[in-house]
């Protein structure tokens, strides 16, 4: 089973970011050379989400909810890169067979869809089962800001709320749904929505991995206590393209957020020699695990 | 003898008490209104922690039971009308269709999403469309509507208890006040198991001339218009599949194959329907050995009038099917 007794040290959140950075842009990599087809999304910049969220969470009991753009949701949740790179590539001993692919992904308590917003309703139910049974798991829902456009996601939120169930909306706000800046989608403040529907709202710093794992603990506690639902709202910033190579934005843009982004933060707090050693160990590991895996 | 709302109602109940898995949501299902048909009346004071009254937000709470399923549940959903399906589809389409084949069979959605459909009642457009058809042909579900004369009871029941797919569920709202109708020249076949198909003939020996199929709601119309067409002397048998999808095709070839002169009738509008597929179906398992083109009936392809003499000249009639079994006899 999947205890989360891993360590908790900066180091170790270091370790598990830098792997889906490396295993990501090796996704990109392989879609640029036509191996991989269809589409990847990645979390290039959002990974202290993934990495600080899921490390506060009990994976034996805890339930996740993951969208499109969810590889490092699950590499944070599983560890399992070799079973995520094989579905990937389309092969027999990907997580789904390869029939999900990079958007539908799932493992034990691990679901993903690429139907935006369309998995908040669905975690509700979740949770909903999970409080019948008494289970004592709490439901996490990722979306991003763009999924805060659906209707879905309020009928989720009203729905939790009404019925007090404990699941935590997690809502990454890397500023872009594809290439729209989230300025041009919405009217008013994204923040604030659900509050009105009577769940409690917690504003962090997405890109600092301590924040979200602290903030995690405190909230999955109070909702696995108190039975109600929470969203935290993590602000952050996608360094990559949406998926592919559909980068529009302006590079000052991006330059701008790369001094802010997680990695490069975390990189300032660690011993410098480490961190080189540990990030050619990552990359040589993930190398040779995806050349095993095309030989296949 | 139970009618098509009593058996749904102790259907339910049954299958309540069978199994603590089962949850049923809605809006306004609870008592005392036990919902919008009264199918669920009754049922949250017998069992008030798995009955349970939704906002209205038929696409959230499809999703919420798709959530429930996927953790071990079997709820059951009832949309209160048919129509307001559209609101559920992504739910249905992407999601409650999707998780057990795109998951590589690791997870089953066992949900019943029960819902009335069809006209007659003068609720207009948007409150008597027969939407199934909407539904019909996407994989991973299975789309089943019960005339009167089967057992509506059987049939739920297995819908909720035993079936791991997901299954919609089409009520008729003109037959809930009816009598489930048995004759001794009725017979039944199981092709898809759970949801048999019902024949019923107008004839004690020999052949029929003319093979009806159809399904739902227009058993009200076709059992009496068979007693009719027993007066003029013409031998009829109809046949009334309870699933609709998928397709119980070598028991409607069988039928059709019996006279090789057949009349599709469904309440949907006309175009790109149930009668379609079927028709297709039949003509190529029935090449060669039939006497006339495959007739088939539906209502208009219009928005459906609230006025009630304007929807009755919009709908499928009785005297629309005895039109075209006579014209197959000509």
């Amino acid at each position: 089973m999947l205890v989360n007794n891993r360590p908790k040290c900066l180091r170790s959140f270091f370790q598990e970011m830098t792997h889906i950075r490396v295993v990501e842009e090796t996704f990109l990599d392989l879609f640029a050379q036509g191996v991989i087809g269809g589409t990847v999304h990645t979390c290039l910049g959002q990974e202290a989400v993934a990495v600080g969220l899921i490390s506060a969470l009990n994976l034996d009991l805890d339930i996740i909810c993951s969208n499109h753009r969810g590889h490092g949701h699950f590499l944070a949740y599983c560890g399992d890169t070799s079973s995520l790179v094989a579905e990937i590539l389309g092969q027999p001993s990907g997580v789904c067979g390869g029939i999900g692919g990079s958007q539908h992904l799932q493992m034990k308590n691990f679901y993903s869809n690429g139907i935006l917003g369309g998995m908040a309703p669905v975690a509700v139910g979740m949770a909903f089962a999970e409080k019948l049974k008494g289970s004592g798991a709490v439901v996490v829902q990722f979306m991003g800001d763009g999924a805060m456009a659906e209707g879905a996601v309020y009928e989720a939120m009203n729905m939790a709320a009404l019925w007090k169930l404990p699941i935590m909306f997690a809502v990454e706000n890397n500023q872009y749904a594809q290439s729209t800046h989230w300025n041009a989608q919405h009217s008013g403040m994204l923040e604030q929505r659900s509050e009105s529907f009577g769940v409690p709202m917690v504003d962090i710093d997405g890109n600092d991995v301590e924040e979200v794992y602290h903030t995690t603990q405190h909230l999955i506690n109070e909702i696995r206590t108190q039975c109600t639902p929470r969203l935290m709202f993590m602000r952050t910033y996608r360094i990559g393209p949406h998926s592919k190579g559909d980068d529009l934005r302006d590079p000052k843009e991006i330059d701008l957020h790369q001094q802010q982004e997680p990695l490069s933060r975390l990189r300032k707090k660690l011993d410098p020699s480490w961190v080189t050693s540990i990030e050619k160990q990552i990359r040589q590991e993930v190398a040779l695990l995806v050349a095993n895996l095309r030989k296949e | 003898m139970a009618s098509y709302l009593s058996g749904l109602q102790s259907g339910l109940k049954e299958a309540l008490t069978a199994n603590r898995k089962v949850i049923v949501l809605g809006e306004d299902i609870v008592d005392p209104y036990g919902g919008a048909f009264k199918v669920t009346k009754g049922l949250s004071t017998c069992f008030p922690e798995r009955v349970i009254s939704t906002p209205i937000c038929e696409g959230g709470f499809t999703g919420v039971a798709v959530g429930m399923a996927l953790r071990g549940f079997r709820p059951v959903i009832e949309i209160m009308f048919g129509d307001f399906l559209t609101l559920c589809s992504d739910q249905i389409v992407n999601h409650m269709a999707k998780f057990p084949d795109m998951y590589n069979n690791q997870v089953k959605v066992p949900l019943v999403i029960r819902t009335p459909m069809g006209g007659g009642r003068g609720y207009g457009a948007t409150h008597s469309q027969s939407l199934e058809k909407m539904f019909l042909g996407i994989p991973g579900i299975k789309v089943v509507a019960p005339s009167h004369l089967h057992a509506t009871n059987d049939i739920l029941k297995y819908a909720i208890l035993n079936d791991d797919d997901p299954v919609l569920f089409i009520e008729n709202k003109l037959l809930y006040p009816l009598e489930q109708h048995v004759h001794v020249f009725m017979e039944q076949s199981v092709e898809i198991s759970g949801y048999p198909t019902v024949a019923l003939r107008n004839f004690s020996t020999g052949k029929p001339d003319v093979t009806i199929i159809a399904y739902g709601g227009l058993s009200l119309e076709i059992v009496p218009l068979l007693a009719k067409l027993h007066d003029d002397e013409l031998n009829v048998n109809a046949v009334f599949p309870s699933s609709l999808w998928p397709v119980p095709v070598e028991t409607l070839t069988r039928y059709g194959a019996q006279c090789g002169r057949i009349v599709l009738c469904e309440e949907s509008s006309a175009g790109f329907n149930w009668g379609s597929e079927i028709a297709a179906l039949l003509y190529e398992n029935l090449h060669g050995k039939l006497a006339a083109p495959i007739a088939r009936l539906a209502s208009a392809s219009q928005a459906i009038p609230a006025a009630r003499q304007l929807e009755i000249k919009t709908l499928i009639s009785a005297q629309d099917i005895e039109n075209a079994v006579w014209e197959l006899m000509s």
